[in-house]
């Protein structure tokens, strides 16, 4: 395969939202051949530079983007994109550190105290990390000090809370008052979302934004 | 080929064994005692023949009869009645196989409306803020027209879950008489659909001409025994208990051509049947099995549909109420009767009581057709479109019923239940959760793209506006501009030369079309 063969390959298995080799995405003559998380490694191995390989990722996730807008693909195709592209990150990430590259930004996510749906959350943080931000992922019903101590320690760029539940969506304000207690709210944008929560109430809590979704989460991370 | 309908597994049952036998029984006594007021010459002496009771009941100027008919008679037309019947179709892979033991349901559009409901959208602006502006649909009924025959035909070929025609509106061109009416509406139906089409009659004189139309489009008298692309419907009792003599004439001359045929009985719950269940569904039961009867001494194995149209009347203004629940249930009780005699059921839902689109149209139809399809009727006529009871046809409401079918469809499907689904899914049960993520999304891709997800409601508005109306108008333009398969050009022109009173305009292949 040549270096060109693999970043039109590259580009093509992250539309089809294929991770790997096993997966069949959506044109069935893909199955067995390589996916995005190998072409990855090809294209390293062939010495593409790391900025051709990222262009390509962006590339297919902007065609997938597309899809999505025209109805052609769903949520679930997106998730699938979204999740290759992070694996191929993963990949190179250590060179990307190595060459001093930065990514979009460290994004930190929870789900609030007392609060242990997640599913949101994490649909989240796969197309965050599909669009590039280094993502950590703190889990369900994650305490407030526990928070606050990996914003003090790791500084992410981001902070993402999520709430299903009324009872729980008041954590969030919690939160936000512990970082202002703690010195660190300037140093931090707080992203919320959930079904309980909406744009009113992220700015009475005095969070930077609400998102309905995690598209609308890629659309104000680009607009800070 | 046929097309597959919707195989109802464990269909609803209302009534009881015993009581299907009951109402069974009530009927055949019914038609010993009282009999049936037969205004049909013919019919009083077909029957006569056979060994029923008749006796002149008439004055001179007003010629009928009492027709008393044995069990005997009833029971060996039962037993020659086809137990399948096959309405064939332009396009064969369009042709409907309808067992009388068999749950598989078939949608079909009807009935015979005056009045088409045209729609627009004009728009409003608000009084307290001009810059607010809304489009609100109006509907506009108007006397129905050939022209709107052949959108109807020309639509309801292309709604997916629709599986045959019965004419939606009553012609009233002002070039339409009552010579030229059945040429003509049979035309503008069969050359805008390849389903099958089935229609009443306005004048048996006309018989051999529409028969002759649907000769020359099948192949030949043959090939339209074989496919047998049109049917009739015929309301030759008139509840209660009374052969009426024009349509028992031409049912009498249709079953002669052996070509397939509904009896069909309307009795109205209060008014010309009892109020109680157990006295309709005696009596409407008991006109049926005499319509079947007739037909069957007419010309033994003539392909019927039992046909039920049985319906509540409403207590405020004692008119038909299509949209009550009792009619539903009367209309239950009628497909278990038809099925327990294995003749194929004509049944109805989805017909309303309201004048136009909105929101009681939509739960009295969907109400109705729901728990009429779980009951498992072979030839549903589901009413595509039809509004205030069968006064009112709008496309519109049509295409937005293809909508609902297709829910109703997909709710029907087959559980897919078994060891390697449950093998294939325990596998990915295992793997997912020992992901950080737990989710099954990943899963979802293939399934979606297989079919075996129901798709979102098609006429859905974006936020909070509800844009049903203006989604479902659009969808009908889409379909009124997908071109349809008309009759061929050499066929056409056969028509057009053997068969009197067609209208010219009705060819699409006339110069300057």
């Amino acid at each position: 395969m040549t270096e060109d063969d693999i970043i039109v390959r590259l580009k093509e298995n992250v539309i089809q939202g294929r991770k790997n080799q096993d997966e069949e995405g959506i044109d069935e003559k893909l199955s067995g051949t390589p996916g995005v998380v190998e072409l990855t490694r090809l294209a390293l191995e062939k010495k593409t530079s790391l900025e051709e390989i990222i262009n390509t990722l962006t590339a297919g996730m902007r065609v997938v983007g597309e899809k999505y807008s025209s109805k052609e693909y769903f949520i679930p195709d997106m998730l699938a994109s979204a999740e290759a592209v992070g694996e191929a990150m993963e990949i190179l990430k250590p060179l990307l550190e190595a060459a001093n590259v930065e990514t979009k930004g460290k994004f930190a996510i929870a789900t609030v105290a007392g609060d242990i749906h997640d599913i949101g959350k994490n649909i989240v943080a796969i197309l965050l990390k599909g669009a590039g931000y280094e993502v950590h992922d703190l889990g369900s019903d994650v305490a407030t000090e526990k928070i606050i101590d990996f914003v003090k320690k790791e500084s992410p760029d981001y902070l993402g809370l999520s709430a299903l539940l009324t009872t729980t969506m008041t954590e969030m304000g919690a939160v936000i008052e512990a970082l202002k207690d703690s010195g660190l709210r300037d140093k931090v944008k707080v992203l919320i979302g959930g079904a309980a929560v909406s744009d009113e109430y992220a700015q009475e809590i005095g969070a930077d934004a609400y998102c309905m979704d995690g598209f609308q989460a890629i659309k104000e991370l680009d607009s800070f | 080929m046929s097309r597959e309908g919707i195989l109802v597994p464990n269909p609803y049952e209302r009534i009881t064994d015993e009581q299907v036998q009951q109402i069974h029984r009530a009927s055949l006594q019914i038609l010993m005692d009282p009999g049936l007021i037969c205004f049909s010459k013919k019919a009083a002496e077909i029957f006569k023949s056979n060994g029923a009771e008749v006796t002149t009941i008439s004055s001179a100027d007003n010629p009928c009869w009492r027709i008393k008919i044995p069990e005997k008679l009833v029971i060996e037309a039962l037993d020659s009645a086809p137990k399948t019947v096959k309405l064939g179709a332009r396009n064969p892979d369009n042709a409907l196989i309808m067992k009388g033991d068999e749950p598989r349901v078939y949608f079909i559009s009807g009935s015979e409306t005056n009045i088409w409901l045209d729609v627009d959208f004009p728009a409003y602006v608000k009084k307290s803020d001009s810059s607010i502006e809304i489009k609100v649909p109006e509907f506009h009924p108007r006397r129905a027209t050939v022209a709107d025959l052949c959108q109807s035909a020309h639509v309801c070929e292309h709604l997916e879950t629709l599986d045959g025609y019965i004419r939606t509106v009553n012609i009233q061109d002002a070039d339409i008489t009552e010579d030229n009416k059945d040429v003509n509406k049979f035309f503008a139906s069969l050359n805008n659909t390849t389903k099958h089409f089935m229609s009443g009659l306005t004048k048996l004189e006309q018989l051999d001409n529409v028969v002759r139309m649907a000769e020359l489009i099948a192949g030949g008298k043959e090939a339209l025994q074989e496919n047998p692309i049109i049917s009739f419907i015929t309301c030759l009792v008139k509840s209660p208990l009374q052969f009426v003599e024009d349509t028992t004439d031409t049912f009498i001359e249709v079953c002669r051509r052996g070509l397939p045929t509904v009896v069909s009985s309307s009795p109205q719950a209060g008014t010309t049947a009892p109020i109680k269940e157990a006295g309709i569904m005696a009596q409407i039961n008991a006109e049926v099995l005499a319509g079947i009867t007739l037909g069957q001494l007419v010309n033994k194995g003539t392909p019927m549909l039992y046909g039920s149209v049985p319906v509540m009347a409403r207590m405020d203004t004692l008119s038909d109420s299509y949209g009550s629940v009792e009619t539903s249930q009367y209309n239950i009780d009628c497909v278990q009767m038809a099925r327990f005699y294995k003749i194929p059921n004509y049944s109805t839902s989805g017909v309303c009581d309201t004048k136009i689109p909105g929101q009681q149209s939509s739960i009295e139809r969907l109400f109705s057709d729901i728990v009429v399809t779980l009951s498992g009727p072979q030839y549903l006529h589901c009413a595509y479109g039809l509004l205030d009871c069968n006064a009112v046809f709008c496309l519109l409401q049509a295409v937005l019923d293809d909508a609902h079918f297709q829910m109703l469809k997909f709710f029907l499907k087959t559980p897919r239940i078994n060891q390697q689904e449950l093998a294939e899914t325990m596998k990915q049960i295992r793997e997912v959760v020992e992901t950080p993520q737990k989710l099954y999304i990943r899963y979802i891709r293939q399934v979606m793209r297989s079919g075996e997800i129901s798709a979102p409601y098609p006429f859905e508005g974006d936020g909070e506006s509800d844009s049903v109306f203006t989604l479902a108008y659009q969808r009908m333009n889409e379909l009124l501009a997908k071109p349809v398969e008309h009759i061929a050009p050499d066929t056409t022109a056969e028509i057009f030369r053997e068969i009197p009173g067609l209208l010219p305009r009705l060819n699409v292949y006339k110069e300057g079309k």
